[in-house]
């Protein structure tokens, strides 16, 4: 059951790492996104080719030069895979980071305070997602310039209405708990009860919802890239090069299968991240220890 | 006997040899309703001496929760209006800020809520929730919160307390969450606890167990208990003074004793002779006719006349706080006419 609680900072290790031990989901999807990270440090030691530099060998079935083969203008695809890696990975952080930094206090706010600041926002957040996605990325895209940065920017606006909704109704239901109440019977300032009490009890949804928007960024980040917003050529990312594989689909159809098959393992490893994540955040649902 | 004399218009302190504690005077409650004003609670006037366990009782909706609510100041800021004068030491609580009331909550004035399972956070272990509460007023280390959080939890007969410190509250059972939930309420050492229906959503058992820690610590430590309760019998146990509430209005209030044998209203009368007993009685447990009125609907005669037995012509007026004995209260003015049976009778 209850075990004495880890103040120290090696505890806090120890807790993690036995939480790995027990849960394999979590080890699996941890160690993933761990290995994508080192091979993105590690890039120039790891492809013995240059993603950019081409050669007459294209669309080369794998072989022991090119691991993976060649795509259409004869480059390395491994070595794309690679060096695209930490794009991925960057574009995926920046939109989810930005859609919660615009999305979560906002809603937060709104649910609070309720009355007419609710109404006003959650009206804007309407508005929002009345628009098709896409289109607002390609418009926001538009206006602030075209680049990776930007397009993820602009992804995480798409998504900012959506985390805001979510919390504001979290918090509607968690403002209204009766522990809430207590708090402040016991004379606990506003800011406390929103960090301590209202945030821990919304934020569960999110955590999933989160994990869900990070792969959905990578497949908007490919959607951009296929429109020449994103990822500048000839620098690689996986969206793009999905999108240039899917023109040769049906001469070379193993164009696609790897960074098809690499963003739908990250896409897995953020989920099955996210899932063992609110498990072990919800005290209810936490096996015995 | 002194004669009826009128305490409403200028209120006067029942308990006059200790400087009370908590006073509470002429207090008006509304709400803004959807197209009027409606008054929840009117003219409540009650006073709690420093150690004093005063029991605050009646029906579901004649406005004892919305009192013990407003004394923590814990109604919407939107919408209520407050009337009357709150007095803790001496200080108008009604015309503190938010920033100072807040101050006071869970160090002079501490409540425990009608449902445990609720009440405490289920993200957080019991201890963190108290050590917490201890942070929120006192500047002591981790360390020294969780040593005073179990030392509380050990004040409230919870047994293994460095083991339940840690545990959350969904592994403990509902006596448990409420014993925790005291702890809780205690860690500061308030001066008043407000403890509305706390054993309400309990088994019979461990309701008297959790009566039986109330009454040992406010005993123990000097602290006053307002035990808002719409169950007598508990009240009577621990409570050395009874207010009786209805329709929003304060409408008896005496000694225990003096009201539970010689009731001078006719609702406390009333819920008296619905109590079930072990002795036997004759024919059926008597009851009060109807309902209670709902706030917006108080008629602008004695609030209890459509359902009292022993209305009259002059029923038909409002009724004011009467002083009818020493410390003994009542709204109503056929009070020294009635002979009304209380538990004995």
């Amino acid at each position: 059951m209850a075990s004495t609680p880890d103040i120290t900072p090696q505890g806090a290790t120890a807790s993690v790492l036995s939480w790995l031990r027990r849960d394999l989901r979590a080890a699996l999807c941890l160690g993933y996104l761990l290995a994508l990270v080192i091979a993105s440090v590690a890039a120039p030691l790891i492809a013995q080719h240059s993603p950019i530099e081409q050669s007459m060998d294209m669309l080369a079935p794998p072989s022991g030069a090119h691991w993976l083969g060649t795509d259409d203008l004869g480059r390395d695809v491994f070595a794309r895979m690679v060096y695209g890696a930490p794009m991925s990975l960057y574009a995926s952080m920046v939109a989810v980071g930005v859609g919660l930094a615009l999305g979560l206090p906002t809603g937060m706010l709104a649910g609070y305070l309720g009355g007419r600041v609710d109404t006003v926002i959650s009206r804007i957040i309407d508005t929002l997602l009345a628009f098709p996605g896409i289109i607002l990325a390609v418009a926001v895209t538009g206006a602030l310039g075209i680049g990776l940065t930007n397009a993820m920017i602009a992804v995480g606006i798409v998504f900012a209405p959506n985390i805001a909704r979510l919390i504001r109704i979290q918090t509607i239901v968690v403002k209204n708990e009766l522990y809430v109440d207590a708090a402040r019977s016991f004379g606990m300032p506003v800011r406390g009860i929103i960090l301590r009490h209202i945030v821990p009890n919304a934020i569960q949804p999110i955590i999933v919802q989160v994990t869900v928007m990070l792969a959905g960024a990578l497949l908007a980040e490919a959607s951009l890239s296929f429109l020449g917003l994103g990822v500048q050529p000839p620098w690689p990312s996986w969206g793009q090069m999905l999108a240039r594989g899917y023109t040769y689909m049906e001469i070379a159809p193993e164009q696609m299968y790897a960074p098809g098959i690499a963003i739908l393992l990250t896409a897995l490893a953020y989920n099955g991240l996210g899932e063992s994540l609110r498990t072990r955040l919800d005290p209810t649902s936490r096996s015995r220890r | 006997m002194t004669s009826p004399e009128q305490i409403s218009a200028a209120p006067a302190r029942p308990r006059t040899d200790a400087a009370p504690l908590l006073d509470v005077r002429g207090l008006g409650i509304s709400f803004a309703g959807p197209d009027k004003r409606i008054s929840v609670v009117r003219d409540v006037t009650f006073s709690v001496a420093p150690g004093e366990c005063v029991g605050l009782v009646g029906e579901s909706g004649c406005g004892k929760t919305v009192t013990g609510l407003a004394l923590m100041g814990l109604l919407p800021v939107h919408g209520s209006r407050f009337e009357g004068q709150l007095l803790l030491d001496g200080e108008d609580l009604l015309t503190l800020s938010e920033a100072q009331w807040r101050k006071r909550r869970g160090r002079r004035l501490g409540m425990i809520f009608q449902e445990p399972m609720s009440a405490l956070d289920p993200v957080f272990t019991i201890g963190e929730q108290i050590g917490e509460t201890l942070r929120t007023h006192f500047r002591i280390s981790r360390r020294e919160a969780r040593d005073r959080a179990i030392e509380a939890l050990e004040a409230v007969g919870i047994s293994e307390p460095v083991r339940r410190h840690d545990a959350y509250p969904h592994e403990l059972s509902g006596g448990m969450r409420q014993r925790a939930m005291i702890a809780m309420a205690i860690s500061c050492e308030p001066a008043l606890l407000i403890a509305d229906e706390p054993t309400t959503a309990l088994d019979v058992t461990v309701q008297a167990q959790i009566t039986d820690v109330l009454g040992e610590l406010s005993a123990r430590s000097g602290m006053a208990m307002l035990f808002i309760s719409h169950d007598l019998g508990l009240v009577s146990q621990t409570c050395s003074r009874i207010v009786t509430m209805y329709a929003g209005e304060v409408v008896e209030m005496g000694e225990t004793d003096d009201v539970l044998l010689k009731p001078r209203h006719p609702y406390t009368s009333g819920l008296l002779r619905s109590l079930p007993s072990f002795t036997q009685r004759k024919g059926r447990l008597p009851s009060i006719p109807g309902r209670v009125p709902r706030p917006g609907d108080f008629p602008e005669t004695c609030r209890f006349q459509d359902r009292c037995a022993h209305s009259r012509e002059g029923c038909l007026t409002r009724q004011h706080l009467l002083r009818v004995g020493e410390q003994r209260f009542s709204r109503c003015h056929r009070s020294e006419d009635l002979d009304l049976p209380g538990v004995l009778s």
